[in-house]
């Protein structure tokens, strides 16, 4: 598959194995594009490869075979320290379980990212957090401590620190599968509001059709592959 | 402030009954060590500046007498028993020479010429066997500082004045400005007045030290012009045994240290010392396994949080410091209790611990170099027990833990 000049990220052939005697074959040659501003659902059952596949386009994981390119760079030739940059800057991540670091206050969870990439912290990066805080409505609770707010505004916390380097590409796995219906929509509003600001791009991981049916694509993987891409030619 | 330090901080101060319960752990350890290492040098210092502070550090003095066997030519065989002579006081030869060179050798302080005898001092009927020590006053008050035993009088030696010990002053009867007779073999001695009484800290020294000068001991020795003993001060207390060897090499006479005829004291000193050490080495050994186990439960409970900050961009080597600075914080802050701790115990010790006349038995070894030497040394081990758990930190996988926890 030839690289598109606008392409955010590809994936071609993508495997992904786990086990050593007793191989599980999770993904089994995964072909899909993303660029940039697009908002993508990723559905499928479960044990369809969906968060595997999320890990490896995070660069959390490594792929068994195939290659995945992003930003024009292919993940496997870097190294650990490279990968460990690339990821920090150019994609950010929502869990379901929005993860927030318990020690720490709403706005330095938003300033992490941040202050991982520049080693300390500086007043621009105060006022980029802040600001995004603002932006999610939740400007009024950045002393809060992350375990001093509901699960809704937790997860407004988590993407504004998905947001705050400023990356090309949000993954989210499961962001509303936590939440009930009303925080659900607000967040998932949330999400699209982002995209549409800023050009960033989404991939959302969902089980609900009624959200991924408000996405621009989707893309349903059923045993490790493909069965359907509103936006491409299904792969037989 | 840097990132890995904001971290750590947080970390720490998050679990917080567990920080408090191992900084009072490390606490506790580095308290222990700072009061053995200030009771066990404190005590060893005490015993060796008793022990130096009536001798020398190296005592010089002539070969022992021994007959030669005349070995004829040819091919005789000769069978010779070699009859061990009866030693007597002698002079070293071209002494004035030897000292002059021990003088010059590194680590030397100071050189004093003495005479050592066996002599009776009597008074009246009463008699008592002593060694007296002729001394050139000068040098070898800056070898043994007599004006710290002194109890009474004045150290004067001219002419026949002798300075006593307590014991021989109570058992002859003797005060400052009596007079006793000292006879050294034969019709040789004389009556000396007693100039000043010591307390040499000894009851056996006490009784048998007479202090005379060096011009009377030469007389009553009949070494005229000649010393049986040169006595060295070095720089160093425990570099007395090659110094001694040195001079032995350089000069061909017998040099022998404090550390060779205290041999037992040494024996017992090392012994000390490695006793000590060993109960110091359980106690750090106890303090770094745990700040170990402490850092390894905080990697378990927090391994979805280092998989959180993996995914943010965190590297490796950044997860890595967060818990080596866990490590090293912990080690310094509960050195820091650990030095009160210590110190405390120490003074107190120092106070339940006090001679009759309610000085302290020894003054323990408390100073800026233990309390520097204890906490690098916490640092150390705060930063050695926690690359276990910091590398377990780093190589996790954030996609696994984040998923699994």
């Amino acid at each position: 598959m030839p690289t598109q000049p606008d392409t955010l990220l590809q994936l071609e052939g993508v495997t992904k194995d786990y086990g050593a005697r007793v191989v599980t074959h999770v993904l089994r040659g995964i072909d899909m594009m993303v660029e940039p501003g697009e908002f993508l659902a990723l559905t499928g059952p479960s044990g369809s490869g969906k968060s595997t596949l999320l890990n490896l386009v995070g660069l959390l994981d490594r792929a068994t075979a195939g290659r995945i390119r992003f930003l024009g760079s292919d993940v496997a030739q870097l190294d650990e320290a490279e990968t460990t940059a690339l990821r920090g800057r150019g994609i950010g991540f929502v869990f379901q379980f929005h993860h927030l670091l318990p020690a720490f206050t709403a706005l330095e969870n938003v300033m992490l990212p941040l202050l991982a990439d520049r080693g300390r912290r500086d007043r621009e990066m105060h006022e980029r957090a802040a600001a995004l805080l603002e932006e999610v409505g939740l400007g009024a609770r950045a002393s809060y401590r992350a375990t001093d707010l509901s699960g809704g505004e937790q997860q407004r916390v988590a993407i504004a620190r998905a947001l705050v380097m400023r990356p090309p590409l949000v993954l989210a796995d499961e962001p509303t599968g936590n939440l009930d219906t009303e925080s659900g929509d607000q967040v998932f509003r949330l999400l699209r509001t982002f995209n549409e600001r800023y050009g960033t791009a989404f991939v959302i991981v969902t089980h609900d059709e009624r959200r991924a049916a408000h996405c621009d694509r989707i893309v349903h993987l059923i045993d490790g592959l493909v069965a359907s891409d509103s936006g491409h030619k299904v792969r037989s | 402030m840097p990132f890995e330090l904001i971290v750590a901080l947080r970390y720490l101060r998050e679990g917080r009954t567990q920080t408090w319960l191992i900084l009072t752990g490390v606490g506790v350890g580095v308290g222990v060590i700072i009061f053995l290492s200030a009771l066990i040098t404190g005590l060893q210092e005490s015993l060796v500046a008793r022990t130096l502070g009536t001798q020398a550090h190296v005592v010089v003095r002539p070969r022992e007498e021994m007959p030669r066997v005349l070995r004829p030519g040819g091919d005789v065989v000769l069978d010779a028993r070699i009859e061990r002579p009866a030693q007597r006081i002698r002079s070293i030869v071209q002494w004035q020479r030897a000292r002059d060179e021990i003088a010059r050798l590194p680590g030397v302080v100071e050189t004093s010429p003495t005479i050592a005898g066996p002599a009776m001092a009597e008074r009246g009927d009463g008699g008592s066997a002593v060694t007296v020590r002729g001394i050139e006053p000068e040098t070898y008050r800056r070898i043994v500082n007599l004006d710290a035993f002194l109890r009474g009088g004045r150290l004067d030696f001219d002419g026949f004045h002798a300075v006593i010990g307590t014991e021989l002053a109570r058992y002859l009867g003797l005060s400052v400005g009596d007079r006793f007779r000292l006879r050294a073999g034969g019709d040789a001695g004389g009556v000396y007045t007693v100039s000043g009484v010591l307390d040499l800290g000894n009851k056996d020294l006490n009784q048998r030290l007479v202090f005379v000068s060096l011009r009377a001991a030469q007389s009553m020795f009949r070494l005229e012009g000649g010393v049986s003993t040169l006595e060295v001060k070095g720089t160093e207390i425990y570099g007395a045994e090659p110094l001694a060897r040195e001079i032995s090499r350089r000069t061909g006479l017998v040099a022998d240290s404090w550390m060779r005829t205290n041999e037992q004291l040494l024996i017992a000193l090392r012994s000390q010392s490695a006793s000590s050490l060993t109960i110091q080495a359980f106690v750090i050994l106890a303090v770094a396994l745990g700040i170990a186990s402490v850092l390894a439960v905080s990697v378990t409970q927090k391994s979805r949080e280092i998989g959180i900050l993996r995914a943010v961009g965190t590297s490796r080597g950044q997860v890595m410091r967060i818990f080596l600075i866990q490590g090293s914080i912990l080690g310094l802050l509960g050195s820091a209790g650990g030095i009160a701790l210590g110190a405390a115990l120490a003074l107190i010790f120092s106070r339940l611990a006090q001679n009759p006349d309610g000085s302290p038995t020894f003054a323990m070894a408390l100073g800026t170099a233990l309390y520097l030497r204890s906490a690098v040394l916490a640092l150390g081990v705060g930063v050695v027990a926690a690359i276990l758990p910091a590398w377990r930190a780093a190589r996790m996988q954030p996609a696994q833990i984040i998923r699994y926890g």
